[in-house]
């Protein structure tokens, strides 16, 4: 099959490039100049697909399938509460006011400019790729990701030398659970006790009555008061 | 082909490659497009038939076969209507979103060794992927329709979606982990042999994570039990209540073309895929190497295989839909947060634990006596793949939670 695309590589690669490279680039500007909250997203999924489709095109089908789960099916919780919390008419859609978009411009246009400079100044990617087998670049990275190096092979070294990055692999595993632990407890409902009648009877109760009370009940009526 | 084309025919290699992909494309969709007719037909007779009914009898003579294409042709001639307050790209474009998304996964889905639209060394994953796109579409119609029925529809598809993808994702990384590799095609060649050979008996937790995929991909493509996004007696129609038409039927195109697409799914990783419960090829003394044209006839074999065991699927969950009651939307989500998560959870630990430990077996040559019979199409497949598949748990892991 792979041959076969060679063949073919002057025409479909740099057509199909083109395609989706025009595509993703066109819906992106659709996310900017769209002013419903929904068709944004819509955008913002067809923008991302394409930019899928790019890495499919160039052979990385790993991170293309990872960009349709994480990104893709990420704008999808991100359609979801764009249609909750939009779906009243006077949120439907969304204006940016003219000096917000002469200052995203100038925003846009700077890092446009920046990342080009930065991207031409590389001298392995001015060549021409087509036709050049480079080596795979997917399986070594994911096997240094689970702590095996097979592109540096540990030479005499001792065991664990060469852990690849395993390590920190797992710390951005643990904050990202971090985050996560963390954006539930921000987000978690803040229930306000409404106190039961033995506890309102209490309440009224004698304070020596109240005092004498150790823990239990009368502390944990107060720190859902507190709340 | 696309060599065979561009090299005995003579065509310009852009001509060759366009009319091969052509090609492959019109083929998936006709087992989209036709199956659905063949499996609407079948349902409305499996419906019929538990329900102490006949079902369709006149149309097209006996059984009522050409019942579906009757329909067809009655919504091509409905009137396309869209609702006054809609917001009309948005309602127009949902059907061709869902339907897009059903058929994106069908690319990566072999039906016998080679028969592929494009083998993928990622494959399940793919597939997973572009199935979970297929909820946009029912989002945005139900959005778009403005009325609240619809709406309704898609934030319980949307929530439900979302949910089952946790279990799914665990149920379809244990394969994954015993063959070593993505890769749908090695993983259903590693299978090959008896049936003993299939995931679905390599030790007792696959055969738990089995019932739990059903379960998972029964909710994923939002068939009853768990069909909550067109519950007809409380939401009217659901998501699709506002459509007519062909655009409604792309709705159901999607729909059917997704159930054979998780049974086919099943079958590719459960169950042996286009390898037999005999191997009958091997026994009969044809296997691979004994020329293109009998290689040939032997995928077609399995295909015809594969599309049985996807299509046994499929009336599987027919007979459920028409056996179970609904499920209400709180019961949908214990179902998938309290019961299928940790059991899949457990059962991956499980079947990573035995394949650590009694990787052969619990006797080895005893409980799956037959291991060494291969079709031989394949030989020696894994190897080098065999390495990459842990990130991979873990990336579906991550992504779930």
């Amino acid at each position: 099959m792979t041959g076969g695309i060679m063949i073919a590589a002057v025409n479909f690669h740099t057509l199909l490039f083109y395609l989706f490279a025009l595509l993703a680039c066109g819906f992106a500007v659709g996310v900017v100049v769209a002013d419903n909250v929904v068709r944004m997203a819509l955008y913002l999924v067809l923008s991302l697909g394409a930019t899928a489709g790019l890495f499919f095109l160039a052979g990385a089908e790993f991170i293309g399938a990872m960009q349709l789960m994480i990104y893709v099916g990420g704008t999808l919780v991100l359609l979801v509460f764009g249609v909750m919390l939009t779906a009243q008419a006077p949120f439907v859609s969304i204006k940016t006011s003219a000096g917000d978009r002469v200052l995203a411009g100038i925003v846009a246009a700077s890092l446009l400019a920046l990342l080009l400079q930065a991207a031409f100044s590389v001298e392995a990617w001015r060549r021409p790729g087509l036709g050049e087998e480079g080596p795979p670049a997917a399986t070594p990275l994911g096997t240094a990701l689970v702590g095996v190096r097979v592109d540096e092979p540990a030479a005499g070294a001792p065991a664990g030398v060469r852990s690849g990055y395993l390590l920190p692999f797992e710390i951005v595993s643990v904050h990202l659970l971090v985050v996560l632990v963390g954006a539930a407890y921000l987000a978690r409902a803040k229930r306000r006790r409404t106190p039961r009648a033995i506890e309102v009877a209490a309440s009224v109760a004698p304070p020596s009555e109240m005092r004498r009370r150790t823990t239990g009940s009368a502390s944990a009526l107060a720190a859902g008061g507190a709340r | 082909m696309a060599d065979f084309l561009i090299n005995s025919v003579g065509l310009p290699p852009w001509l060759g490659w366009t009319v091969v992909a052509g090609v492959a494309a019109a083929l998936i969709l006709n087992v989209i497009a036709g199956g659905a007719l063949v499996f609407i037909w079948a349902e409305r007779k499996i419906a019929a038939r538990i329900q102490d009914r006949l079902g369709p009898t006149r149309t097209g003579g006996r059984f009522g076969w050409l019942q579906s294409l009757a329909d067809g042709i009655k919504l091509l001639a409905k009137e396309d209507l869209m609702p006054e307050g809609a917001d009309g790209l948005l309602f127009r474009i949902a059907p061709y979103v869902s339907f897009c998304a059903s058929f994106c996964a069908f690319i990566a889905l072999p039906f016998a060794f080679d028969f592929v639209g494009q083998r993928l060394n990622v494959g399940v994953f793919f597939v997973v992927a572009v199935l979970g796109l297929e909820v946009f579409g029912v989002i945005l119609a139900g959005y778009a329709s403005a009325s609240k029925w619809s709406l309704f529809g898609a934030m319980r598809e949307a929530a439900q979606v979302v949910s089952y993808e946790v279990p799914l994702g665990m149920c379809v990384v244990v394969p994954v982990m015993l063959a070593g590799t993505m890769d749908l095609v090695t993983i259903a060649e590693k299978q090959a042999g008896w049936f003993t050979n299939w995931y679905l008996f390599h030790d007792p937790f696959t055969f738990v994570v089995f019932w739990v995929y059903v379960t998972c991909a029964v909710a994923s493509v939002n068939r009853a039990p768990f069909d909550l996004a067109e519950a007809e007696s409380e939401l009217v129609a659901g998501f699709h209540t506002e459509y007519s038409g062909l655009r409604w039927s792309f709705f159901f195109m999607a729909e059917y073309g997704s159930m054979f697409l998780v049974s086919a799914l099943a079958a590719v990783l459960f169950l042996g895929g286009w390898n037999g419960p005999i191997p009958v090829a091997k026994l009969l003394g044809l296997s691979g190497g004994t020329g293109d044209t009998a290689n040939y006839f032997l995928r077609l074999l399995g295909m015809v295989n594969l599309l049985g065991k996807a299509t046994l699927g499929v009336l599987v969950m027919m007979w459920i839909r028409w056996t179970l009651p609904r499920l209400r939307i709180d019961q949908v989500m214990t179902t998938c947060l309290k019961y299928c998560t940790p059991i899949a959870a457990v059962m991956f630990a499980g079947a990573m634990l035995w394949q650590l430990f009694l990787p052969g077996g619990v006797v080895r040559g005893v409980a799956r006596p037959a291991g060494e019979i291969r079709e031989g199409w394949l030989e020696g497949p894994g190897g080098a793949a065999a390495r990459p598949a842990p990130p991979a748990a873990k990336a579906v892991a991550q992504v779930a939670s």
